[in-house]
């Protein structure tokens, strides 16, 4: 599903350049990807996202060797075959609930499915919530239709980026447990970078990032 | 979910912003749109109410006062010519022919100009219903007139002396209507036509003077057996015979006789010069207001920018091409210019029809008549919008998505 191999990056001013280890992932092996911060875990994940683009090493996705794209090739494959999800919510504002989903779709070049939306916002506890506009929902809920929108593509892979670090244990809980049912639905694979050590009870598979800077040759 | 949703989903979160720019620009083109109609259908007006007459022949004064008053019927005359005199001229050898006006009077704010048939035939003005006026204090009615005045066939009335209402009426002698003439959007629309003896007769006391050995036939008054060498009309509007006229008449008039010639096409020419210079200075002003507008519109999409920032990152996560985000920001330009100047045209449109009913129609301005212009000014909007978004457009093109997501 993923396989990273030689991966290395250089920010433009930085002094040294990122070495990342080798690994691989198999689809539905849903992975933690852990650090500390500032290690360069932010980096990795979107490199493998698409992001950003790698300067030296290979991502393969799907057996796609993403460093080989083009921008909008990149966009577009983007689209179909990732989820994103961050640490703060980044829904669209100035749509409703349905509509930043239904957007999800249209950006990535899908037809629209409002059937998909109503079925995930259900599975998720929101199904009242659909014509809401996102500024009326509370931080968890809006937490959880950022997810919505995550899979809302049925994502290959779903890429999250600290989507816990801001919550407590119990909203903790529920956001990961609720992002492994709805990758699991959607047959898709998961993710996580995090410094959060509640997750690693949850997911089994640990790719620890050490310090891996190198002086610049 | 489409773009334009998408659009309309930002304009509508700032529905004051969008409200102001929409409108500072519909402000200016409104301008522009007004300029342009009016002087248009006052440029196409006075062509049609000068067909046809070379050179108006009145009392000395001023010449533009001249064309007022006996083409246009807005001015008042600059006095009176003798018939005698008149009658020489037309007989004169570089006259195609000759038509007299007689003013004085009014009916309700409506000219009664007393004439020949061949004032009426100059506009190609056609009988509605009835019949031109034959004999003495027989009036035909402009299509205005009849409608706004509520005179009807047979209707009999006095006229009020002068050009307008306050003049006291002339008791004696009531006109009646005996026929009414289709809309020909030119000036006759609002004159009352009669008789030039009609027009004497109303104003004359006791018996006709005559003072003359012979009575004179007249070309200009078919019919009329000139008596009185002290009668007088108002003016003459003349055609020429052939160039040389245009280049002879004048001057002859001018110096030979106490009479005043102006041309009409030289006097327009010059009272749009006076025009020209006002519309000049509106037109300027509008062009400011459209520049401000356009650059209130840059102002809200480049600070927008700034808010949209993740916005504009999350699109790109989910697949959105740099592109489709340039294409947004440039749409959105465009949809607030594009409204602005649909706005503007239809404000313009609107504000003619209120002033028209407002001052009652006798200008004869058409406030709905769309102008090949108004499509360019469109065009022009959308390119307007184009340019003010530009910049924006190009800072939403080169998001840097990672740098942006990776710095919360």
């Amino acid at each position: 599903m993923v396989s990273v191999k030689d991966l290395q990056y250089t920010y433009s001013k930085a002094i040294t350049t990122m070495r990342f280890p080798d690994f691989d992932i198999q689809a539905g092996e849903h992975s933690l990807l852990l650090g500390e911060s500032g290690g360069g875990k932010t980096t990795l994940l979107h490199l493998i996202g698409g992001l950003l683009q790698s300067q030296k090493g290979k991502i393969e996705l799907d057996g796609v060797n993403i460093a080989a794209l083009s921008a909008v090739q990149l966009d577009q494959f983007r689209g179909k075959k990732m989820g994103f999800i961050f640490q703060k919510n980044h829904l669209i504002n100035t749509l409703t609930v349905k509509q930043n989903l239904l957007a999800a779709s249209f950006f990535a070049g899908n037809p629209a499915d409002p059937q998909r939306a109503v079925e995930i916002l259900e599975e998720l506890g929101l199904a009242d919530k659909l014509n809401s506009k996102v500024t009326e929902l509370s931080v968890g809920q809006a937490q959880r239709v950022a997810i919505a929108r995550a899979v809302m593509n049925k994502p290959a892979l779903i890429l999250a980026d600290e989507p816990t670090s801001a919550l407590d244990d119990k909203n903790c809980e529920k956001v990961i447990s609720l992002l492994l049912k709805l990758a699991n639905h959607s047959w898709a694979t998961l993710l996580v970078a995090t410094h959060d050590q509640r997750l690693k009870e949850r997911l089994n598979r640990q790719i620890e990032l050490k310090s891996t800077e190198i002086n610049r040759a | 979910m489409s773009i334009f949703s998408l659009v309309w989903s930002y304009l509508k979160a700032k529905p004051l912003n969008t409200a102001l720019n929409i409108f500072l620009l519909s402000l200016g083109v409104s301008v522009i749109t007004l300029l342009l109609v009016v002087s248009r259908q006052l440029e196409e007006r006075v062509a049609n109410n000068t067909k046809g007459i070379d050179l108006v022949v009145g009392a000395k004064g001023s010449p533009l006062q001249l064309i007022l008053c006996n083409i246009f019927h807005i001015d008042f005359p600059t006095g009176n010519i003798n018939l005698r005199e008149a009658e020489k001229l037309a007989n004169h050898r570089l006259v195609k022919n000759a038509i007299p006006l007689a003013l004085g009077d009014s009916y309700m704010n409506f000219r009664i100009i007393g004439t020949s048939q061949a004032y009426a035939e100059l506009y190609q003005a056609e009988l509605q219903t009835g019949d031109w006026w034959k004999e003495e204090l027989e009036v035909t009615l402009g299509a205005n007139v009849a409608a706004l005045s509520k005179l009807q066939m047979g209707s009999t009335f006095e006229s009020a002396h002068g050009l307008t209402k306050e003049g006291h009426a002339h008791e004696e002698s009531k006109y009646k209507v005996v026929g009414i003439l289709k809309p020909t959007g030119s000036v006759i629309d609002n004159l009352i036509l009669t008789q030039i003896t009609s027009v004497w007769h109303v104003h004359e006391e006791g018996e006709e003077k005559s003072n003359m050995n012979q009575p004179l036939s007249l070309k200009l008054i078919p019919g009329y057996q000139l008596k009185d060498s002290t009668k007088e009309i108002t003016a003459l509007l003349i055609k020429y015979k052939n160039p040389i006229a245009a280049i002879q008449l004048p001057r002859l008039i001018n110096t030979q006789t106490n009479m005043q010639a102006a041309s009409p096409a030289f006097e327009s020419a010059r009272l749009f010069t006076i025009l020209g210079s006002a519309k000049t200075v509106l037109m300027g002003l509008a062009y400011l207001l459209v520049f401000i507008s356009a650059l209130s519109i840059f102002i809200a999409l480049y600070n927008s920018l700034k808010e949209r920032k993740y916005d504009l990152a999350i699109m790109r996560s989910m697949g959105a091409s740099r592109f489709k985000l340039w294409s947004s920001m440039v749409l959105e330009g465009i949809s607030l210019t594009f409204l602005g100047t649909i706005g503007g045209l239809l404000l313009a449109h609107l504000m003619l029809f209120v002033f028209i009913q407002t001052i009652g129609d006798k200008t004869g301005l058409a406030p709905f008549q769309l102008y090949i212009e108004e499509a360019f000014l469109l065009v022009g909007g959308v390119l307007l919008g184009l340019l003010c978004s530009l910049l924006p457009a190009w800072q939403a093109y080169r998001t840097d998505i990672h740098k942006v997501l990776a710095g919360n």
